[in-house]
């Protein structure tokens, strides 16, 4: 792999506060190299600005591995930027070019008010869990895992489910701020096993109850989540949502 | 002294009997004490759920967005059970053994007994709440293999298994808030305990949105705060993985165990520069498929898989027949680590060997095409083959390899390199888990308690969720039954009052520095000293030139520290401020512990004590015992002793071969 290093423009959304008033500010950096990763050259301006008095840009992240879901960034007009299935911390500098500029923004969704700069809040996500996102098991009450076989298939695709990391990309992308991937990943999850049975008419109702409260739109099946999931969480999830849903209304009128 | 509070009786009976014995608390008495859990990684995450589940009021805190993101989500390889599925010769005493012979003798029997004993019903609880684990077809669990071990005992969810058990512990915590038994502060760090006559009341904490210190009481507080790996600047851990809330927990009287001891674990992307802000681990399932070699002449600067067979060294499987690639991870760092000093790295920094799967993806693919009846002459077809098994098993590993390094592994070996990984020492805890301060507990990677001098592989989050789920459920009722008469104090008490002070204090006093150099340059300079003198290998001379250096650097942080902002906002940069202004103070313990214990254990290696051979040599006559340090004044601390009894299994020399 041959390296190389690069000037950029960046040009940041800047915002002190939930309440102030926000707006783009342009810095530049240099010698960024390729083989750095996107945080880590935020790392290099954020490095500056503090030796110049500036106040560096809040971001979220933690992980830095692509699976703590923290890491937010809005990256030249898609969530995570220009990678397929990569989440910010995992995008490297080798997707840009010298003379490059990167329009860097926070996941905009009025669900997902922002804390600072980059930084937003998405405890939504959590009141959505806390409204159903579970098996009620209690410690101490499990049989033994192989009493309950499962099919290989049908582990595989509640596995494949239960990798989304709830980092918010799905909402950020959509026009209509709606949250039906990450909802739709988790009932998939829990629906496809047998522990998952017994409360599933309840918990896709009280779920998606919940998510209509918590201000998320109504999903009109434009795929923009599905093309910037990290995870690659699939559409076909929200068609099962949707399934699970109407079974479920039938079935407690 | 030191009572560890190991029951009497035989060792295989000491849970059972604990349990039969212990005080309870009926179900009434249970809603009016209040327990405080900091952490809701796998440790925390499972402690909250189960105590709320028992009818606890628990107060839960996390410094991330959402207990969700704790650092346990990126664990990758696995989970160890003694289940013997595979009928393979596994058993709870197997496990038991492999684990203290694994830790170098250096754990204690009693703890590392009942976490083998609970190791079958993590799996059976996990499963209950919907971790999908991986399956064979005939739809029962799957098992791979860890290193240090000679049985498949890994539960796995693909790369992905601390994720999934994490999310798994993480809903049942969020069924606790939504019944009202669990509060949640995610965004909260906790900076300060709470001591009233002896005991621990409380926490002082820190609302990292708005930048207000708040005062939370408890009737106890459990500790579950992860490990301190972030000392080395450079470590697989999260970022904003850090010592904080123990440190506070020994400047207020804990002991703080074994501090040296790290581990360095051998399989992690390599270095690329200095703009580099953290590393990242390959699993080490990998070992399981890859082979780990080196090219035999030095300075070959040929592509991995350009080099001849037989011009290349596979020096663990050379060095270590019986175990081969999949030896602990202690051995496997110093190997490479010799190997590289020695002029046979790899790459454009020489800091490197391949991790190689060209063998493993033909094994698999001829595997396929018997199975599915096709010619086994069409390499082509058969390395197709292999390379979909591989992607199944590692499909998320690879790709995070090819992101990270822009090069395919499915057809270049990987290059990797050790780095700190996991910090077996910790807080000092009894059998109960609870420190030697009243009241207060510590589980997961934040006490010292099961792993010795080296933790095997998938032994973590095994840990974490006993401690969580099956030990301090039983184990802090012994402790609240007699808190039962013992109402809440209000948080306006003068000791809650005095402690907000310190906090405060000390907060103004790191904002008004106003020096010239970031936290960030200070934490790499702190990284440097003790990754080159308390790293892979450690000798007097180094150590106790690291003690001094550590010591300038911490007059010069306190005169020079620059944090931009304010104290009452959003402050990323304060809030690493305060954790690595206890880093500091932690390195100079960590060499001081590593000076003093002049033997090579596990993952301690000190140069002058080694065999002819380069492996560790332990010294059981004087350093068979755990070394607690008691905090005096910031500059000295006293040591305490944990004489470790040996009554089920007889210490030998650690051999691999
Ligand atoms: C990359 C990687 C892969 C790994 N893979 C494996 C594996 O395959 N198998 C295995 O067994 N082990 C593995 N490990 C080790 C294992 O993941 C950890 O040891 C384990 O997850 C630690 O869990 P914990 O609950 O003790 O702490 P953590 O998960 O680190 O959680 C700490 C929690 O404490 C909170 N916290 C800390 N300080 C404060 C404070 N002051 N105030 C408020 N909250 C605070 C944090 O917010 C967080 O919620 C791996 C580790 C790494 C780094
Ligand atoms: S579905 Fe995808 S984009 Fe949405 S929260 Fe989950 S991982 Fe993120
Ligand atoms: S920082 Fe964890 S996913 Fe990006």
């Amino acid at each position: 792999m041959e390296h190389y290093t690069m000037n950029l423009k960046l040009k940041i959304w800047r915002q002190a506060n939930r309440d102030a008033k926000g707006a783009f500010r342009n810095y530049e950096v240099s010698g960024i190299s390729s083989e750095m990763s996107f945080l880590e050259m935020i790392d290099v301006l954020n490095e500056k600005l503090i030796e110049n008095g500036d106040d560096p840009v809040a971001f979220d992240h933690d992980c830095r591995e692509g699976i703590c879901g923290m890491c937010s960034m809005y990256i030249n007009g898609r969530p995570h930027g220009p990678w397929e299935g990569t989440t910010t911390c995992q995008l490297h500098m080798r997707a840009f070019h010298d003379g490059d500029t990167i329009v860097i923004e926070p996941w905009r969704a009025n669900s997902f008010p922002v804390i600072k700069d980059l930084v937003v809040d998405r405890s939504a996500f959590d009141r959505i869990i806390q409204a159903g996102g579970y098996i009620s098991v209690n410690t101490g009450n499990a049989v033994d895992g192989n009493a309950i076989p499962i099919p290989k298939d049908k582990a595989d695709a509640s596995f494949a489910a239960a990798a989304c990391i709830g980092c918010g990309a799905c909402v950020a992308a959509c026009k209509n701020s709606s949250a039906m991937l990450f909802l739709s990943a988790k009932v998939t999850h829990l629906a496809l096993l047998p522990q998952g049975i017994p409360e599933h008419d309840s918990r896709v109702k009280d779920m998606v109850e919940r998510m209509d409260k918590e201000g998320f739109g109504a999903c009109s099946n434009t795929t923009a989540c599905e093309s910037v999931c990290p995870k690659e969480i699939k559409m076909t999830n929200i068609a099962y949502l949707n399934k699970e849903y109407l079974l479920a209304t039938l079935n407690n009128k | 002294m030191l009572d560890a509070k190991i029951p009497s009786g035989p060792l295989a009976e000491k849970w059972t009997s604990y349990k039969g014995h212990c005080k309870l608390v009926n179900p009434a008495n249970k809603r009016s004490l209040e327990i405080i859990v900091i952490g809701t990684g796998l440790a925390g995450a499972s402690a909250a759920a189960s105590l709320g589940e028992l009818g606890y009021k628990v107060k839960s805190f996390c410094f991330q967005d959402s207990p969700r993101r704790a650092h346990s989500i990126a664990a990758q390889g696995g989970i160890n059970a003694a289940k013997n599925y595979q009928n393979d010769g596994d058993s709870v005493y197997r496990l038991f053994y492999d684990t203290i012979k694994g830790g170098d003798y250096r754990s204690r029997e009693g703890n590392v007994y009942r976490l083998a004993e609970v190791s079958a019903n993590i799996i059976d609880q996990c499963v209950a709440q919907g971790v999908p684990f991986a399956r064979e077809y005939g739809g029962m669990l799957s098992n791979r293999s860890f290193g240090g071990v000679q049985v498949q005992r890994t539960f796995y969810a693909a790369g992905q298994t601390g994720q999934q058990l994490l999310i798994g512990a993480y809903q049942a915590l969020e069924r606790q808030v939504a019944l009202g038994n669990v509060e949640m502060y995610a965004r909260h760090e906790m900076l300060d305990l709470v001591k009233i006559d002896g005991k621990v009341r409380g926490i002082i904490a820190r609302n990292l949105m708005t930048g207000k210190l708040e005062r939370y009481f408890g009737h106890a507080v459990v500790l579950c705060s992860g490990g301190y790996g972030n000392v080395f600047y450079l470590s697989t851990n999260a970022m904003h993985s850090n010592v904080t809330a123990a440190w506070k927990a020994h400047k207020h009287g804990a002991y703080f165990a074994n501090p040296c001891f790290t581990q360095i674990h051998p399989t992690c992307i390599p270095v690329t520069g200095d703009h580099q802000s953290k590393l990242t681990l390959m699993s080490e399932s990998l070992r399981n498929d890859g082979r780990i070699w080196v090219p035999k002449s030095k300075d070959d600067t040929r592509k991995g898989n350009q080099i001849p067979e037989e011009e290349r060294d596979y020096y663990l499987e050379r060095r270590y027949p019986a175990f081969g690639n999949l030896v602990p991870r202690d051995v496997a760092s110093r190997a490479a680590k010799e190997r590289c000093d020695a002029g046979f790295g790899v790459g454009t920094s020489k800091q490197a060997v391949f991790l190689d799967f060209a063998a493993a993806i033909k094994r698999y693919g001829k595997k396929e095409a018997g199975k599915h009846k096709l010619p086994l002459d069409n390499e082509e077809e058969i390395i197709r083959l292999g390379k979909e098994v591989i992607k199944e098993k590692y499909g998320n590993l690879f790709d995070m390899y090819e992101k990270i390094t822009g090069e395919n592994p499915y057809q270049v070996p990987m290059r990797i390199y050790p780095a700190v990984h996991y910090t077996m020492g910790g807080l000092w805890v009894d059998y109960e888990l609870m420190t030697n301060v009243q009241g207060l507990y510590a589980l997961g990677e934040a006490n010292y308690s099961d792993h010795g001098a080296n933790r095997l592989g998938a032994s973590a989050l095994m840990q974490g969720l006993a401690d969580g789920y099956f030990v301090i459920p039983y184990t802090i009722g012994n402790y609240l039954a007699d808190e039962i008469r013992n109402a809440p104090i209000p948080t306006s008490h003068p000791a809650f009052e005095e402690a907000e002070k310190q906090v405060s204090d000390r907060i103004e006093t790191l904002m008004n520095i106003k020096g010239n150099t970031s936290v960030e340059s200070f934490h790499k300079k702190l990284g440097k000293i003790m990754w080159d003198k308390c790293g892979m290998a450690r000798n007097a001379q180094g150590l106790q030139e690291a003690i001094l250096e550590i010591r300038a650097l911490r007059e010069e942080f306190w005169k020079d520290l620059k944090i931009p902002g304010s104290i009452t906002e959003f402050n990323p940069e304060l809030d690493k401020a305060g954790r690595v202004a206890d880093f500091m103070e932690l390195g100079e313990l960590m060499c001081l512990d590593a000076l003093m214990r002049s033997e090579s254990c596990g993952g301690h290696f000190r140069e002058e004590s080694q065999t002819s051979e380069g492996e560790a040599l332990r010294n059981d006559a004087e350093f068979m015992f755990v070394a607690a340090w008691e905090y005096e004044n910031g500059r000295e601390w006293r040591m305490h002793k944990e004489v470790l009894e040996y009554e089920e299994v007889k210490p030998t020399q650690r051999s691999y071969k």
